[in-house]
């Protein structure tokens, strides 16, 4: 392709600290956010300027000079419209905030999912901070991520449509379906824990989206309970389901108890106020609601 | 239970309207969940209800305008589609 503009609308494309290839043949760059197809266009463009319209007689479009500028115009609106979108975006989702939520690593997930089917064994659960921002998930295992919420979630809606399509109950509007429960019970769990927060007047630094993430660890033990259901029957099913609700019981609490209560009363130590009790029936509160979401998303699919 | 996003909709406008028809002089005066009642002394922490009261009149004055327009949506949506 010997299209003047090539390089320019594909340098404004690739932003976000992704630097100029140099040399198209480079080896997959892990910085590159694409693919790199360009199969050595960027190469030619400066040479191809000066001699379009003889090097590629076949191509009589770029050889009119209105259709050219007709290409650079579109490529300058279409590379504008697109940094407004990425702008307002920004304003809604904080797009750089969700960034440190999937910074995870393999050992991360495998440590955090241990922690979550088996968390009595662990000792210290205070996030790390690094001079006032937490440190990433992946140095951090107590650090709340978005990875695993998110890899739960769609792994729930499969494994629903594996326990209905077992019980010759599939249809494939059921996995939307199902998709749209989970994601409407998600978002009520985390509206009511919002606004209970905002009733007790806890000065914490849980954001929206560390509640998304905490609310979201419960699609683990859903899942382990489904699978158990289907290998091994009803039984199975509630034995693991059992299991899987007291583990994530105790984990909320023990995650929630620092960030919720103030620091002597999460210590261990007693102390006594209407404030603290409060704090604390509130953790159990949103703790206790893991289990009883976990049950209701998932019995009607063991059978 | 088959829920929706159609549905959470529905049930996030209801719960506004519900809200945004309490009458502060009528109703909300004489049962004590006034605005001036709310703000208990200058003490370091509000209570649950003067909070609360201050959640349903915050809501009251933002939501007031936006649930006009929302309602006219929705009135002319489900007499155009049922």
């Amino acid at each position: 392709m010997e299209y003047p503009n090539q390089s320019g609308f594909r340098q404004r494309k690739l932003q976000a600290g992704v630097r100029m290839r140099g040399t198209p043949g480079d080896p997959r760059d892990p910085s590159l956010l694409f693919d790199d197809t360009s199969a050595g266009g960027d190469k030619h463009d400066l040479s191809g300027v000066g001699k379009g319209p003889g090097v590629c007689p076949g191509q009589a479009l770029i050889s009119d000079p209105m259709s050219n500028l007709a290409l650079a115009y579109g490529s300058s609106l279409a590379s504008h419209g697109r940094e407004m979108m990425d702008k307002n975006l920004d304003r809604f989702i904080p797009i750089s905030k969700l960034k440190y939520y999937f910074a995870v690593d393999t050992v991360y997930v495998g440590k955090k999912l241990g922690l979550l089917v088996f968390p009595y064994m662990h000792d210290n659960w205070e996030v790390i901070y690094q001079q006032d921002t937490p440190v990433a998930p992946r140095f951090d295992i107590n650090a709340p991520d978005l990875y695993i919420p998110v890899m739960g979630f769609i792994t729930y809606i499969l494994v629903a449509g594996l326990a209905l399509g077992t019980q010759n109950r599939f249809s494939p509007e059921i996995l939307g379906i199902q998709a749209s429960s989970a994601l409407v019970w998600l978002i009520i769990e985390v509206l009511a824990v919002l606004l209970s927060l905002y009733l007790v007047t806890v000065n914490t630094d849980l954001t929206t989206i560390d509640l998304v993430a905490f609310s979201g660890y419960k699609y683990v033990g859903m899942i382990v309970g489904v699978i158990a259901g289907l290998l091994f029957g009803r039984m199975g099913y509630h034995l693991s389901l059992l299991w899987c609700c007291v583990s994530t019981f105790v984990f909320t609490i023990r995650t929630l108890r620092l960030k919720i209560l103030s620091e002597a009363a999460a210590e261990g130590r007693l102390v006594r106020g209407a404030k603290n009790q409060l704090r604390m029936y509130l953790t159990m509160a949103i703790a206790a609601a893991q289990p009883v979401f976990m049950y209701w998303l998932t019995f009607h699919l063991v059978r | 239970m088959a829920f929706t996003l159609y549905a959470l909709i529905q049930t996030a406008i209801l719960f506004t309207n519900a809200i945004a028809v309490l009458h502060e002089e009528r109703f909300l005066s004489k049962i004590g969940w006034g605005a001036e009642q709310g703000i208990g002394g200058f003490g370091d922490e509000p209570g649950i209800k003067a909070q609360l009261l201050n959640l349903i009149r915050s809501v009251r004055t933002v939501m007031r305008v936006p649930l006009i327009a929302v309602n006219s949506v929705c009135i002319v949506l489900l007499l155009l589609f049922g």
